[in-house]
């Protein structure tokens, strides 16, 4: 048997009544592996808002999970449009949203910079008209 | 005490082992083992869902017997606000309270008289604390189990003040101390409570090393005695003048009454265990902000819908309404030290009983051989094993306490394997 292990989740697009199914998931694996509940929350926070960011600005995508005794490590891969300039998304409270978006109390421009914020690293690889890879690292230990 | 005591109980005679129970079940406590229900009680919340559930009435929940009364030399009846909602045109409360001394209780005192004094100092503490917000009412026992073992993250936005109960008996001691000369021991402060989880917070309180509340008694069992006495009391006009609360403490009875008297718009309010569910994992998850109060009940309604009660929740929500509508706002204010002991002296820590092992590796290899089971089950949850969904048997598989095999599909692919190796033999 392998020494971590490898979840999959499919985000599907413009559904947010199932957005956050992935983390909420991932939370109580968490939970039953007895991890600091600082850390959980971490991981939450962070991968909610890639979730959220993956339905709004790319049509769903595909998020891979790793849990080892070391880490919570993510992939949240997507075909949408790419991010055109990385550093500007990155500011806290840019926001790309469209209105309908906002209107439901989302696209507040916090996606990026949360997920930032509470992953140990953090990693973007964006390539316009092809998609967007985040990798988002949490340390357990 | 145990730290996980609960006062939901199955009563094995009458059990039939039908799965209905492990269905509701919100933390899924409960298995069907050998034909009977099994309770965990680290898992259990106290909610009451089996106990309404249950078709068989074979769960229950242990109070006090109403014999407790001869137990005492003095007894005074902390009736909570959710008995008033009981019964229908009730215009008084005070035909309520006099019933109650006819039951034979010496003395009454309202748990939402100390009602309105908790709302008062929770405002205040709220001014004080702002940078905590926001803070969950911990009025409802079975929310801050629930949150010790499963919503560590929020732990910290507990509002650590005692519940109206707990007051109103510090409260009621004195007053009968004072008025009888008895020693505190003499004297019995029961409470008449619509929950089982109110029974467990009093013999094993969080928050606090110890209750004053020396026994509990159901509202259901009191209920059939107390109609027919309010009526001879209304008849014989004997009303005695007893009740010493007003809106604000009445209206603790029902869902968004704590929150009312808190004199804020910035709150939130659910009920039903598993909106507050719902509501938890969302603000773990930060995706409620600026908020200055969230007020949980695990029961539809709040209080008034407590599994010892008897009217419909909605309909005693009702008659909450009316009852105070001519109320004074509140009758009970804070002036100077009056008030003793009213915070939390001890810290409610999280329990993470649902942890499948001490070492997080070991943790991570059960984990994987959950998600491996789940995909050998056929994933219908149908309860036949005994487990309320196939995720909760692949746990208790690699938990130890259950086999692969009771799962009656598996068992069905497995026998006819065997049939085809036996008729291989044959031919
Ligand atoms: S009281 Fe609630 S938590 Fe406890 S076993 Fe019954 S349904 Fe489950
Ligand atoms: S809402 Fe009220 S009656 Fe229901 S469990 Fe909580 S405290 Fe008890």
């Amino acid at each position: 048997m392998s020494k971590n292990i490898q979840l999959n989740y499919q985000v599907s697009a413009e559904d947010f009544t199932r957005a956050g199914e992935a983390s909420s998931d991932v939370k109580s694996k968490l939970k039953q592996m007895g991890v600091n509940p600082e850390i959980i929350r971490k991981v939450a926070i962070a991968m909610y808002e890639g979730e959220i960011n993956m339905v709004i600005h790319a049509q769903g995508g595909a998020i891979q999970v790793t849990l080892s005794p070391e880490e919570v490590h993510m992939v949240l891969k997507d075909k949408g449009p790419g991010i055109p300039d990385i550093e500007l998304a990155m500011q806290a409270g840019y926001s790309t949203a469209p209105d309908k978006v906002r209107s439901l109390g989302f696209g507040a421009g916090m996606g990026l910079p949360n997920m930032k914020k509470y992953s140990d690293v953090m990693n973007i690889e964006t390539e316009l008209g092809i998609g967007t890879t985040v990798t988002m690292t949490v340390k357990i230990q | 005490m145990d730290k996980f005591f609960t006062a939901v109980r199955l009563q094995e005679d009458l059990c039939k082992g039908c799965i209905n129970c492990i269905k509701r079940c919100p933390t899924q406590a409960i298995r069907v083992r050998k034909g009977k229900a099994v309770i965990t009680k680290e898992f259990c919340i106290d909610c009451g869902e089996c106990i309404r559930i249950c078709p068989h009435h074979a769960k229950l929940a242990v109070y006090d017997p109403l014999s407790i009364l001869e137990d005492y030399e003095y007894t005074v009846a902390l009736p909570a606000p959710a008995l008033y909602g009981q019964f229908n045109n009730l215009e008084d409360v005070n035909i309520v309270l006099t019933a109650l001394k006819k039951f034979g209780f010496h003395d009454v005192y309202e748990v939402s008289g100390a009602a309105e004094l908790v709302s008062e100092l929770s405002r205040k503490y709220l001014e004080e604390q702002e940078q905590k917000m926001p803070f969950i009412s911990t009025a409802c026992p079975s929310v801050v189990r629930l949150i010790r073992v499963r919503f560590p993250g929020l732990l910290e936005h507990l509002l650590p003040i005692k519940a109206p109960v707990d007051l109103a008996a510090a409260l009621a001691r004195e007053k009968a101390v004072k008025e009888t000369g008895l020693p505190a021991e003499k004297i019995g402060i029961i409470f008449i409570s619509p929950c089982p989880a109110k029974v467990s917070a009093v013999k094993n309180p969080l928050g606090y090393s110890k209750s004053e509340v020396d026994g509990v008694i159901a509202i259901k069992d009191i209920y059939p005695r107390l109609i027919s006495l309010m009526k001879e009391v209304e008849e014989k006009q004997q009303i005695e003048n007893l009740a010493i609360s007003g809106k604000i403490g009445i209206s603790w009875g029902g869902t968004g009454g704590e929150a009312g008297g808190l004199l804020t718009d910035n709150y939130l309010a659910a009920d039903g265990i598993e909106n507050v569910i719902r509501v938890l994992e969302d603000l773990e998850d930060q995706k409620i902000s600026s908020l200055e109060f969230i007020e949980l009940n695990a029961c539809n309604g709040g209080c008034v819908g407590g599994v010892l009660t008897v009217e419909n929740p909605f309909v005693a929500k009702v008659k909450l309404i009316r009852l105070r509508k001519y109320m004074p706002v509140a009758c009970n204010h804070l002036d100077g030290s009056e008030v003793k002991h009213w915070e939390w002296n001890r810290e409610v820590n999280y329990e993470p009983v649902f942890k499948l092992s001490e070492d997080l590796q070991e943790s991570i290899t059960m984990l994987a051989k959950v998600e491996e089971l789940c995909e050998k089950f056929p994933g219908l949850d149908c309860g036949s094993c005994g487990a309320p969904t196939c995720k909760a048997l692949a746990e208790d598989v690699v938990r130890g306490v259950a086999g692969e095999q009771d799962c009656i599909h598996i068992l069905r692919q497995y026998i006819h394997r065997l049939s085809d190796e036996i008729s291989k033999f044959d031919n």
